[in-house]
């Protein structure tokens, strides 16, 4: 199977995945921009993605996603560390337009998943997964995801806390998908000499929208969270 | 102004594809920073010999930047500090006096050092031979004419073309990739009439023959295009995703 088989196969199936996943988390930004405008309407989202069906093979979806491109990712960097040779350089010059992330994505990518169990952990499972199973995992109805964000992120120092440790995730991924996005245009052969800027300036912006909405409502709840101190 | 500067040469030493390499650190005295780097190296050997020791063993052919031979990671870049040119073109007035040049082979997978900065590039004419070409049917030659050709296109096919398939992409990339130089070798055909017919096939079978050389996957980080002696554009790899994808959604 070329997809499995070929180099640019296997390159195409963690683009594809990719951005899926990109825009899953434009998605999600918007809905969670809803909070900071009325606490209501985001229930309302809530319940819309609590137990249905259709949110529910989302989830599923969305697990393959991230489990294929995550595999992909290790069998990538495994051949490409001995494609390399057991010698390694002894001096290692900058190269010029090189970016930092584009070297870094594999780190990058776990320092995204990493959080990703963290921020799993207190939503989805207190929702979602409580919802579905019926147990009780948090202290609030699964479906008032509000009352859950607000009590994570405005509790005396641990929610500052919780702030600074999602604002860093969001750094992390911010960079992940400045070098992601228009890599994985590239990789579809989706470029050419006049695009390569262009490409570039939009992966850029992609990125920015993708994690800007996530920001501004940690930066919210931080800022709501200081006044109740 | 060109002057003599005294330096320091630490370069690979290996013996032969299976034995074990080490650096070697050579004192250089008196050379004119007008002489090439390659011209450097002969200075070098030329001491080495008087000394009665084995003189460094490196690739070498035209000297004017366009046989690709001359394959040397000089301070941790391929063809050294300087921009678009080859080692052999590289000159001693980029170097300061007192101070210590590393010189090393290109380190990959597919290109096995042969002895000391000598390495085996055949995995790049084995690439080629599996489908780097146009077949030629013969015949009466077509008058040059019948066939037109944008001059935008023909620029493009003629930068890609500029490849001298020295290696230096697969040696500066982190992934040990080769894709640079077979997106070159690809577009070049690809971008005019004469190859378009096999342009499906010879993606196919260039990168089947890529991949099974054990060159690694493109990532994109664009150190392959930074390092190229010729200036080869990152947007050629983006032609061969899409010649490569296209032919395999064909199938």
């Amino acid at each position: 199977m070329w997809l499995k088989d070929s180099s640019i196969g296997r390159k195409f199936v963690m683009s594809l995945t990719g951005l899926a996943l990109v825009l899953f988390l434009l998605f999600h930004g918007c809905m969670n921009l809803a909070v900071v405008f009325s606490e209501e309407a985001y229930n309302m989202i809530c319940h819309l993605l609590g137990a249905n069906w259709y949110a529910l093979i989302g989830t599923l979806g969305l697990a393959f996603l991230v489990l294929v491109h995550f595999c992909y990712a290790l069998y990538l960097t495994i051949q490409n560390r001995a494609a390399r040779g057991n010698d390694r350089y002894a001096v290692t010059g900058k190269k010029e337009g090189v970016e930092w992330e584009s070297e870094n994505m594999l780190v990058l990518g776990f320092c995204v998943l990493g959080f990703l169990c963290l921020h799993l952990y207190n939503f989805w499972f207190k929702m979602q997964f409580a919802e579905v199973t019926g147990i009780e995992t948090g202290m609030f109805d699964p479906q008032n995801g509000a009352a859950y964000v607000k009590a994570l992120f405005t509790e005396p120092v641990w929610g500052q806390v919780y702030c600074v440790l999602y604002l860093i995730w969001l750094c992390a991924l911010w960079f992940h998908l400045n070098h992601g996005v228009w890599s994985a245009l590239h990789t579809l052969g989706w470029n050419n000499l006049v695009w390569m800027k262009r490409i570039k300036v939009i992966g850029c912006i992609v990125a920015t929208l993708a994690v800007l909405p996530f920001a501004i409502v940690v930066l919210y709840y931080f800022g709501m969270g200081l006044a109740m101190l | 102004m060109d002057q003599y500067i005294d330096i320091k040469v630490r370069v690979w030493r290996q013996a032969g594809p299976k034995a074990q390499g080490h650096f070697e650190t050579y004192d250089l005295k008196h050379v004119f920073q007008g002489a090439s780097f390659l011209e450097m190296i002969d200075i070098l050997n030329e001491q080495l010999v008087a000394e009665h020791k084995d003189p460094v063993t490196y690739d070498h052919d035209c000297r004017e930047g366009i046989c690709g031979m001359c394959s040397m990671y000089v301070n941790g870049h391929p063809h050294g500090p300087d921009s678009a040119i080859t080692t052999c073109q590289l000159h001693m007035r980029k170097f300061k006096d007192g101070e210590t040049i590393t010189v090393e082979p290109w380190r990959s997978r597919a290109f096995p050092v042969i002895k000391d900065l000598m390495v085996d590039r055949g995995a790049y004419d084995k690439i080629m031979q599996a489908g780097g070409f146009v077949s030629v049917n013969t015949g009466g030659v077509p008058d040059a004419n019948s066939i037109p050709i944008p001059k935008p296109v023909a620029d493009e096919a003629m930068d890609a073309a500029s490849c001298i398939g020295c290696g230096a992409c697969a040696a500066a990339c982190k992934n040990g990739s080769a894709m640079l130089f077979v997106a070159a070798k690809v577009s070049q055909l690809a971008l005019l009439p004469q190859g378009k017919i096999e342009a499906a096939a010879r993606a196919k079978a260039m990168v089947a023959k890529m991949d099974e050389l054990g060159f690694g996957n493109c990532t994109n980080t664009g150190a392959c295009a930074a390092e190229c002696p010729k200036s080869v554009s990152l947007a050629n790899i983006a032609r061969l995703n899409r010649e490569f994808l296209c032919a395999k959604f064909k199938d």
